[in-house]
């Protein structure tokens, strides 16, 4: 997958409750921290090989 | 196949402790359900609901839901070859899968010693005749793997193939939410996607055998059609097990749930799910999928998040984005949709303005 572009997002109580990003051109909103979803997984997995880096929420 | 020998198959398989409804783990075998659309020149994504489509060589592919179909069946899966690669590399390959969850594995008994046998039956029609290859592994976990081979006879024409799998006493296969077995019909596989056939070991990254001397992709404007498949306990192959549409798509939506535009039954004004405002720019909206989904799902919408709105009094709010909240539970999804000009306390409903290229779907696939 190419994932591009992700960001947290605050869900309104504060908390950092997903990731938007584009993923092979489309766009996603990936609930953060659930590690049996497969972009989340793949997402982790480019964080940790340096490939991608998730922008800070606004 | 006689009604004698179905029968004989049947009860065979159910001594081994197969046969019986909800046999098949397959899931869309007879390609109908088809949430995401029915034509797709993806390289590494799914298609028609739970097959997933990889091309990874020079050529290219288009996978497609086909209304050619052998006799008791209405719909196929086509693979044309759009652009040939004739030399693929040992690292390329292409392939059809199907993924396989851990739950519906559990009557295979594989990785202990009891682990039964299991047999793969499909219907295939392809233009160019020989010798193809597929494979099934342990999935996500990938080192346990058989390659298995069919043969085409006939060009242009239905034929049922059968593969029977002795279980494999050893290695992982979990029985849980992830994905535990995974099943490949090679489209085109590098040396280093192979083995040979017949037995199981720990290689890696298998989706094809070496016996296998045709690589469909190798063929330009070749096509392949593939129906009717069915994964069960047994040594022979039972009839394929038909269900009700309704049954299938179910199955589907803990995987993929698309809901699309309602095509203007309410004016093309979709309403999604109800939610409450938050404040003059969040709203917190509450869908309650059909069934329980996999695992958490990812989000994504038709159009942009400006082509949808928060009802609420009378009044129309327009969204900015709309983000799937982590955490939510398998029985709801909580959306949080963003925008302006809402009023806290008041209750909405997340609806799409007139557009037939909206829609919401959650992802929980494999």
């Amino acid at each position: 997958m190419e994932i591009k572009n992700a960001q947290y997002k605050k869900n309104p109580q504060g908390k950092l409750s997903s990731i938007e990003c584009e993923i092979d051109g489309v766009k996603w909103s990936v609930p953060n921290g659930s590690e049996g979803n497969r972009h989340y997984a793949e997402i982790l997995k480019q964080v940790k090989e340096g490939t991608l880096t998730i922008q800070d929420a606004d | 196949m006689s009604k004698a020998a179905e029968l004989a198959n049947l009860i065979g398989n159910i001594n081994a402790g197969g046969g019986g409804v909800n046999r098949n783990v397959i899931i869309n075998g007879a390609m109908n359900v088809a949430q995401r659309g029915t034509s797709f020149t993806v390289t590494n994504e799914f298609g028609l609901d739970r097959w997933f489509c990889r091309e990874n060589t020079d050529g290219a592919l288009t996978f497609s839901q086909d209304s050619t179909s052998p006799d008791g069946f209405s719909k196929s899966l086509k693979v044309n070859v759009d652009t040939a690669d004739s030399s693929i590399g040992s690292s390329q390959f292409a392939y059809l899968a199907q993924r396989i969850e851990g739950f519906n594995i559990e009557t295979f008994a594989f990785g202990s010693s009891p682990a039964k046998t299991i047999v793969l039956s499909f219907y295939v029609r392809c233009s160019v005749t020989g010798t193809f290859g597929g494979a099934i592994t342990n999935g996500g976990n990938d080192n346990r793997s058989f390659a298995f081979t069919y043969d085409v006879n006939s060009a242009n024409t239905w034929e049922r193939k059968s593969v029977t799998i002795v279980g494999d006493t050893t290695g992982t296969w979990n029985i849980d939410n992830s994905q535990e077995m995974a099943v490949f019909w090679s489209l085109g596989a590098g040396s280093g996607h192979k083995k040979a056939k017949g037995s199981w070991d720990a290689t890696a990254s298998v989706q094809s055998a070496s016996e296998a001397s045709v690589e469909l992709i190798g063929n330009a404007s070749a096509t392949w059609f593939i129906t009717g498949v069915q994964l069960e306990v047994g040594q022979n192959p039972t009839e394929f097990e038909h269900e009700p549409f309704e049954t299938t798509l179910r199955k589907c939506q803990r995987y993929l749930l698309r809901y699309p535009n309602d095509g203007g039954t309410n004016g093309g004004y979709t309403r999604y799910g109800i939610g409450q405002i938050i404040s003059s720019s969040e709203t917190e909206v509450s869908i309650y999928p059909p069934v329980h989904m996999r695992d958490d799902p990812s989000l994504t919408i038709g159009g942009s998040a400006s082509d949808y709105y928060i009802w609420n009094a009378n009044d129309a709010d327009a969204l900015s984005s709309m983000n799937v909240e982590g955490g939510s539970t398998m029985e709801y999804i909580v959306v949080n949709c963003n925008g302006s000009g809402m009023t806290a306390g008041r209750a909405g409903s997340l609806n799409a303005y007139s557009n037939s290229t909206n829609f919401l779907q959650f992802d929980s696939e494999l």
